[in-house]
């Protein structure tokens, strides 16, 4: 294992039961974090993202249940053989490493503050019940925090209704650094925000790891916004992933074809117009994914293989891992 | 010169804003906008931030929203005197494609209804036969196909689906004017691209499209022409090509800089650092420019007048309501309203 490892998911399977059958949301991740990256999740609605880093924070709720896999995490780097499998914690391990060495931005996280809760005293709550500290170094954790997001002090008196969209997210970000987590997990963090606050917000996200040392890891559907942060990118598709690399890797030069044509379908900028690729057919449901490689009804560069044959993961040597059996060596292509 | 298809002079809309017992403000969403969508088919994009006053713009060129000053005229017609008449050929002539692709549809009916009832209210077809042809024939238009859609529920579709769907209902309409309220802000990556190529195309086809968005990146694809809005009011207009590479007004610029680059080689200069502030965080004055609580290039005149239209970077196509401008052409302040 090596020692920068901070997280290391395997064979992670996140199911919902329904009375029409079982749903796959995620079905089969082995992804790793390592220590001080931001680590970039990708994909289209419903592949899953989000499911997994609820699975990982154990937040998934009945009918969802983790049907298998491991999460070993290693918070300190003093001691890197000390490991927790996230996913066999008990509930009271779990909430003592939450805040203190795992912390959550989620989804529209503007709307889960306590409208009836001034903000210092919200995070004061926090702090209180995760570490044992006074008052007076509680408040001047909140006020070096809130300075260091750009909010100005009164911030913490006020409720969550007096602030903006932008404001709250910023709070939301301060209450993650709080206790000094060694991962964050930020859920589409951005999402429903002007450009100049997202860019904003990003900035300080970048921040959180640029001066405390933090690991992020970083949901968005936004692949834009993943070229603007990330270091390593993991692109998902129907419950799997499908390529992981580095930043440059995956923008320089994707292999998986889904990559590709993902890549190539957002508009830029500035420069030349050049008609943007489409993607054909839609997404397969996760009641019933496609046999074989799950992209293959989609895939332009399908072969026979693909329909009949999952694609096993094929480590590149540059350094990344693709699922694609036009890049396994051991295939024979037909 | 032909009649333009589209004439906005001087708008303003307002709402009425709090007081339950007492009487509220009156808040402005749109202030003074002038736009002109010519006979010719054409692209023109609205950016702003939230709470610019795009959508409430959108709402009242369709009849939304009623206005409080200015005048909207369609094909020469002023829209305040339309006649029952005139907004039945209004209505079959601009045709509106909203933001939420799951609340523009009745859950009760089948998706063929959005279809059979145009079809017999417009009497798009004389016969069943012709008309189930024409139904097919605007969805293939949208890359569907005619059995993955007729028959099913909108709840059985995806917010991709559904919001073609409402494309091939406007392409079967044929209509002079798309009137696209961010069509796009609830589809995934890959399907937006297949959304905006139709757009394209429907505009080779006679299709002219009054596009609102807050995403640059997708203005910039579909070309045309490009308005800025802030706070209810239009800041900097032109050509896409020449306000994107050459922003004017210090708002249009800061909007530009917050545009992630889609390339990890080129990412944002962190020392230039943004300026993390929300509009809602301000108070507005209507003596002063909308922009003037956030501009790094404020001057004192900011605060106590409201600049008019210059001409920007010598472009008579550029026009800017800002005073940097104003020394840039001889200075002539216009309205801005003639045509881009």
């Amino acid at each position: 294992m090596p020692a920068d490892r901070l997280l290391d998911i395997a064979d992670m399977r996140i199911h919902y039961e329904s009375v029409r059958g079982t749903y796959k949301v995620v079905d089969g991740v082995d992804v790793s974090v390592n220590r001080q990256e931001i680590f970039g999740l990708a994909g289209e609605s419903g592949c899953g993202k989000s499911t997994l880093v609820e699975g990982i924070l154990r937040l998934i709720v009945p009918p969802g249940h983790i049907r298998s896999g491991t999460a070993h995490f290693y918070p300190y780097p003093e001691q890197p053989e000390e490991c927790l499998d996230l996913i066999q914690l008990s509930y009271p391990e779990m909430r003592a490493i939450r805040w203190k060495q795992l912390s959550y931005i989620p989804q529209g996280s503007m709307n889960s503050l306590n409208p009836v809760m001034r903000i210092q005293d919200q995070m004061a709550d926090v702090a209180l019940t995760h570490e044992p500290m006074s008052r007076e170094q509680v408040e001047r954790q909140l006020r070096e925090l809130l300075g260091f997001v750009g909010l100005p002090e009164s911030v913490g008196k006020a409720y969550p209704h007096e602030l903006s969209g932008g404001m709250k997210q910023r709070v939301c970000i301060a209450m993650s650094m709080l206790l000094r987590p060694a991962l964050i997990v930020a859920d589409e963090p951005t999402t429903a925000l002007d450009v100049n606050v997202q860019r904003a917000v990003l900035e300080m996200i970048r921040n959180l790891r640029d001066s405390f040392g933090a690991t992020i890891i970083f949901v968005s559907h936004d692949l834009a916004v993943h070229a603007e942060l990330v270091d390593r990118l993991a692109i998902m598709y129907a419950g799997e992933v499908m390529e992981v690399g580095t930043v440059y890797q995956i923008f320089d030069s994707p292999q998986h074809p889904y990559t590709q044509r993902l890549i190539h379908s957002i508009p830029s900028l500035g420069g030349e117009r050049v008609r943007l690729e489409t993607i054909p057919g839609q997404a397969p449901s996760p009641l019933d994914w496609p046999v074989g490689c799950r992209f293959h009804p989609r895939c332009p560069e399908a072969i026979p293989i693909c329909s009949r044959v999952e694609p096993r993961t094929v480590a590149l040597d540059d350094g990344r891992s693709v699922s694609c059996h036009l890049l396994d060596s051991t295939i024979a292509l037909e | 010169m032909d009649t333009p298809l589209l004439d906005i002079q001087n708008l303003k809309v307002t709402y009425r804003d709090g007081g339950l017992f007492q009487g509220g403000r009156n808040v402005v969403a749109v202030d003074d906008v002038s736009l002109t969508v010519p006979f010719e088919p054409s692209l023109l994009t609205l950016v702003g931030e939230s709470g610019s006053g795009k959508s409430t713009l959108a709402r009242a060129i369709l009849g939304l929203k009623t206005y409080d000053a200015g005048q909207i005229r369609f094909q020469g017609q002023d829209m305040g005197r339309f006649s029952q008449q005139q907004w039945f050929d209004f209505r079959r002539q601009v045709q509106p494609i909203f933001q939420d692709p799951y609340a523009s549809y009745n859950p009760f009916y089948r998706i063929d209804r959005v279809f059979k009832t145009l079809v017999r209210k417009f009497k798009l077809a004389s016969n069943g036969l012709d008309a189930e042809k024409l139904v097919e024939e605007s969805l293939r238009a949208v890359d569907l196909r005619p059995p993955d859609v007729l028959g099913r529920y909108p709840h059985q579709l995806s917010g991709g689906e559904r919001q073609r769907v409402m494309l091939a209902r406007v392409y079967m309409m044929r209509p002079r004017l798309i009137i696209a309220d961010e069509p796009i802000s609830m589809i995934d990556a890959a399907l937006r691209a297949l959304f905006l190529n139709i757009l394209l195309d429907f505009r080779e086809q006679g299709i002219s499209c009054l596009f609102i968005t807050h995403n640059l990146a997708t203005a910039y694809y579909l070309g045309g022409d490009i308005m800025v809005m802030c706070r209810g009011r239009v800041i900097e207009r032109g050509h896409m090509d020449d306000v994107i590479t050459n922003p004017s007004h210090p708002y249009t610029q800061l909007l530009i800089d917050s545009v992630p680059s889609h390339d990890p080689h080129q990412r944002w200069d962190t020392a230039q650092g943004a300026t993390a502030l929300d509009a809602s965080e301000f108070e507005f004055s209507e003596h002063a420019c909308v922009f003037q609580a956030r501009c790094p290039h404020v001057m004192d005149r900011c605060h106590t007048e409201r600049p008019a239209f210059f001409s920007a970077q010598g472009r008579s196509g550029q026009r800017s309501a800002c005073f940097l401008h104003e020394d840039d052409l001889a200075g002539q302040p216009d309205r801005g309203g003639a045509p881009l």
